[in-house]
């Protein structure tokens, strides 16, 4: 199996770190520091005191060990939770930011100046604990679309802010969701008015960049009745050997006949061979189909961090909404993720889909865990979930776990799990056609991916193909 | 038939598998444009020798030569034999998953053109191509769009490696047990394809057990492998007589010699 494990454990190609100047605050998490960040961000005192009870509540909760990843202890007082480039106060003109940003970003792929920048997509660069530029911001707002760095929104949009942040996922929701409602630094509001489907594609990119600082992004997303977005994220950070930290929370609300796309490429550094470094990514996403006929579709391609902890849900509060999960999970030498998706049905004619692709490979543990939930109320709901898991090699491993709790006896589910492994005849057979070992690799877990790439827009299922190390040429689609 | 240059030639080849010899010394000579049926018992090595030439990993040369085109074939890595022009029609084809056969077929036929310095075929010249194939052996699209070999049945999957014989238009075709599992219509339906590929610049190795596809492809040369060793080769009536006679008689004179 030597030659298909060397492909599939590629050298990270992320891995360089931006010589830049920044200001760290010195590690250790208290309510100072907390006062801190609020004050670097310039923000109102509710917003302080709403970070402050967060604070207050992650102190009295514990660490989750429930899922099936295996780390030593983390020490909160070790990491900063706050890390910016030193830049000009005032930029009147993206043109301004600090070229070797530019440059990173650039080298990422993703240019961030005028006159490089990606058609049809509008993208917030988040480098560390700050937002260094949104593009398109002016050209959204002819549509009355808000799409600002979330510190921005804080101070520019209170009143939305308000009233949505946390109603999706409660400041003391979970561990990392009260210690990022605590420490947040940045990320992306977005707001789609009434009946507007979004011109562009909206998409984050988050670099972490400053060693022993964690980052805690934070998103919300609101798609008022009739809107329609589709938002796209990706990540990446530095080669270290030692862990970092990444506590992100995502909401997303979708109201009356709205539609969210939410489709996100997780490249962070996933540590060496022998697991040494890596990102721990645990993070809390949800969304909520708030209104009737709403639909809330999340797509993952999770190929990077030493250790994932993820579920992307979806609360199907009004009748007749649709939530959907799409996730690709790839672990390879050490890496661990323990992913999955909760689908709460609580409306009537409720419907979720979930298609879990897990593929396994080096000494990669692979879980999948997922929840769907029938209330009471759900006349007729449906689910249908599909759990695929594939080997590569003999020392890796793959886990289902899936739960069902059904209160209603008119609720329909479907769950269907396969688990297969790349073996050398399905390898012979391509090679014999001629392909190279690689590309037959390539083409066996493409295949097994289809399923999932073709939800991902254009773009980002050529990066996620590439990411696989996959020659792509129309398969997808 | 005029006799055309050598292609292959393999002598006292040896080969094991999980440590069990398997080939005792193989000699055969196949010429430009000759079709050859290698016939002989279950267990005999036939499947093995085709597996071997073609480059299965699972094989353990333990001694002789395999010569193609004057190459050391044995030498060679699998993709690199498929692309000097060795295709092998697999007994047991794979499934692959959410790649669609024209997809793949297109991807190996790239991979040829690539190596021969041809341009690639892009979908839309490729659908042309692939047109015109299905044309000249008569076939239709249906099996195109569907995934290598997924929900196919037995004798979908052995026209499916016929077809892309066709598309892949090898030097040497070897056969392996392609006429098991087919009912007596697309046993037809295959041989008519492979005699309309037949030609001056393709060689066939047809390894089956049962003489009843060499009803419909008159081969050249017929050689009878029995305990890893071929034992007799003779011409199409050879393989008639297997057919009255059974296989018994020959094994037991290559336990004699």
């Amino acid at each position: 199996m030597t030659s298909i494990e060397a492909h599939v454990q590629q050298p990270y190609k992320y891995g360089f770190v931006t010589d830049i100047e920044s200001e760290v605050v010195p590690a250790g998490l208290n309510e100072d520091v907390i006062r801190l960040i609020s004050a670097k961000k310039d923000e109102p005192a509710w917003m302080l005191e709403w970070r402050l009870k967060a604070y207050r509540n992650w102190l009295k909760m514990t660490e989750p060990h429930w899922p099936n990843v295996k780390y030593g202890p983390i020490d909160y007082q070790a990491i900063s939770y706050y890390a910016a480039p030193k830049q000009k106060p005032k930029l009147d003109s993206l043109d301004q930011v600090d070229p070797k940003l530019v440059a990173t970003f650039a080298k990422l792929g993703i240019p961030i100046e005028e006159q490089k920048r990606l058609t049809g997509v509008a993208v917030d660069a988040v480098f560390d604990s700050v937002s260094v530029a949104t593009t398109f911001q002016a050209e959204l707002a002819k549509f009355g679309v808000i799409f600002k760095p979330i510190s921005q929104a804080i101070r520019e949009h209170p009143e939305l802010v308000q009233k949505y942040l946390s109603t999706v996922v409660p400041i003391n929701d979970n561990f990392f969701a009260a210690l990022n409602s605590a420490v947040f630094t940045d990320g992306s509001f977005v707001y789609i008015p009434k009946g507007v489907r979004c011109p562009l594609e909206l998409s984050t990119y988050f670099r972490i960049n400053a060693s022993s600082t964690g980052q805690f992004e934070r998103t919300l997303i609101i798609a008022d009745e009739g809107s329609y977005v589709s938002y796209l994220e990706g990540c990446s950070a530095p080669m270290r050997d030692e862990h970092q930290l990444h506590a992100a929370v995502v909401e997303l609300v979708a109201l009356d006949r709205a539609t969210i796309k939410y489709s996100t490429i997780q490249n962070w550094y996933p540590g060496d061979e022998e697991g040494r470094g890596g990102i721990y990514n645990f993070v809390t996403k949800r969304g909520k189909c708030a209104g009737a006929n709403s639909k809330i579709s999340w797509t993952q391609v999770e190929t990077g961090s030493a250790i994932t902890w993820k579920y992307p849900g979806c609360i199907l509060q009004g009748d007749n909404s649709i939530g959907e999960f799409y996730s690709v999970a790839v672990t390879s030498h050490r890496q661990q993720a323990d992913t999955g998706t909760k689908m709460i049905h609580l409306g009537k004619n409720t419907r979720s889909t979930i298609v879990s692709k897990g593929i396994s490979a080096g000494r990669g543990q692979n879980t999948y865990r997922g929840l769907v939930k029938i209330m009471k109320g759900a006349e007729g709901a449906r689910n249908y979930s599909q759990c695929d898991s594939m080997l590569i090699g003999d020392q890796c491993g793959a886990h289902t776990f899936p739960y069902i709790d059904v209160r209603n006896s008119t609720a329909i589910m479907e769950h269907e799990a396969s688990t297969s492994k790349i073996g050398e005849d399905q390898i012979f057979y391509l090679r014999q056609r001629g392909l190279s070992s690689e590309d037959a690799v390539s083409m066996i877990v493409n295949g097994f991916c289809k399923e999932v790439f073709k939800e991902l827009p254009m773009e980002f299922a050529v990066e996620a193909t590439r990411l696989l190390g996959i020659s792509l040429e129309g398969s997808v689609g | 038939m005029a006799k055309g240059k050598g292609l292959l030639e393999v002598k006292g080849l040896r080969v094991a598998v999980a440590g069990n010899e398997i080939l005792k010394g193989v000699d055969l000579t196949l010429r430009e444009g000759e079709v050859h049926a290698i016939m002989g018992p279950n267990g005999s090595g036939k499947s093995t020798l085709a597996q071997v030439l073609a480059g299965h990993p699972a094989y353990t040369v333990l001694a002789g030569t395999a010569t193609y085109d004057g190459k050391d074939l044995l030498e060679m890595k699998p993709e690199e034999r498929a692309r000097a022009g060795v295709f092998l029609a697999f007994q047991y084809p794979v499934e692959i998953r959410g790649i669609t056969n024209s997809y793949f077929l297109r991807a190996a036929l790239n991979t040829l053109r690539r190596d021969r310095g041809e341009p690639e075929l892009d979908p839309m010249d490729f659908l042309q191509f692939l047109e015109q194939k299905l044309k000249a052996i008569g076939w239709d699209d249906s099996m195109m769009n569907r995934p290598v070999n997924e929900g196919f049945s037995g004798g979908e999957k052995k026209r499916n490696e016929i077809l892309q014989l066709a598309v892949l238009e090898p030097r040497l075709a070897i056969l392996d047990e392609t006429d098991s599992g087919l009912d007596i219509d697309a046993l037809k339906t295959v041989a008519e394809t492979v005699n309309k590929l037949r030609g001056p610049g393709r060689s066939f190795l047809i390894v089956t057990h049962y003489q009843r596809l060499l009803n419909y492809i008159t081969p050249d040369v017929v050689h009878v492998l029995a305990d890893g060793r071929i034992v007799k080769s003779g011409g199409p009536e050879l393989a008639h007589e297997l057919e009255a006679k059974g296989y018994d008689w020959l094994r037991d004179a290559a336990m004699v010699s």
